[in-house]
């Protein structure tokens, strides 16, 4: 089990129920929801921006506590500030992302969220993004160093 | 459609309580794509039962809520199977590109006022309304 104690599976399911929960419950496995949310030309569905808003409030609550920490409930120590670097990664990925995500609906919370219930086609989306995932590395290391990879 | 922002709402809650044991408990940041990301790519390594049990809390609770929706949820997944691979590959390689998706950056990066979270999440918004834009009001195929 790596360095994953009994207490840390435990949470890390605690924590993963809190979020496909939230995520069924608000209604974010529902790809017209989110496409909705898209499609400001059309039906304009605000319900992702309630979603959003009410995740931020007990996150921003436990990044003030976490600030005032160096170690976890359980004593290990809290991550490292994420980097701040703007780069073309970022960009980038985010661009191709948010292409994805507009043309089916879903992004990865939501379409593990519904893997019980949606279907075949679900299943054809998971498959391509967990391909997706895994040829990532070697587009990120061309980007990292372009003259490198050639 | 009020209903909706107020599920909306206790949903978010959830989601970020959710994010918030993740922090203060175990230590980590909660973001979906990097959970998934790292057993497929295999960088996993120590934490690959951590995010194994975190994954399992994800598809279980719908499945235990889902006998109070009738047992049935429409997803109006689309049927496209072109157009589910495409969107597939480009969420997956995208969101490993950027590190981060609507959970990463949208939800733990803004509510740090993380400039890369704000970033990210405001060129997967704006290319996603765009995306819908060309390809369900210009193209015709969403």
């Amino acid at each position: 089990m790596g360095n994953s104690s009994p207490a840390r599976l435990f949470f890390a399911l605690v924590a993963g129920g809190l979020f496909g929960a939230g995520l069924f419950l608000s209604g974010m496995t529902d790809t017209a929801k989110v496409q909705g949310w898209l499609d400001v030309f059309g039906a304009w569905d605000p319900t992702l921006a309630f979603v959003m808003g009410g995740a931020m409030i007990p996150m921003a609550m436990a990044w003030l506590v976490a600030r005032g920490r160096t170690r976890t409930a359980l004593g290990t120590p809290l991550p490292p500030q994420p980097g701040t670097r703007i780069d073309r990664k970022l960009v980038i990925g985010s661009v191709l992302f948010g292409i994805g995500w507009g043309l089916a609906g879903l992004c990865p919370g939501p379409s593990i969220a519904s893997l019980s219930y949606g279907g075949t086609g679900l299943y054809v989306f998971v498959a391509a993004m967990l391909t997706g995932m895994a040829v990532a590395p070697a587009l990120r290391r061309r980007l990292d160093n372009p003259v490198a990879a050639e | 459609m009020p209903l909706d922002w107020i599920w909306g709402l206790i949903g978010g809650l959830l989601i970020g309580t959710g994010g918030a044991v993740y922090l203060l408990i175990n230590g980590r940041i909660m973001g979906a794509s990097g959970i998934i990301g790292a057993l497929v790519d295999g960088s996993a390594s120590d934490s690959k039962w951590e995010r194994l049990s975190f994954l399992a809390g994800v598809i279980l609770l719908p499945i235990l809520l889902l006998p109070f929706y009738g047992g049935a949820v429409d997803t109006h997944i689309t049927d496209n199977i072109p157009v589910l691979v495409a969107a597939g590959l480009l969420v997956g390689v995208g969101t490993r590109l950027a590190n981060g998706c609507t959970s990463g950056h949208g939800v733990c990066g803004m509510s740090r006022l993380s400039l890369r979270g704000f970033v990210a999440t405001c060129c997967y918004i704006l290319a996603g309304g765009v995306g819908v834009v060309i390809f369900r009001h210009l193209l015709g195929v969403i």
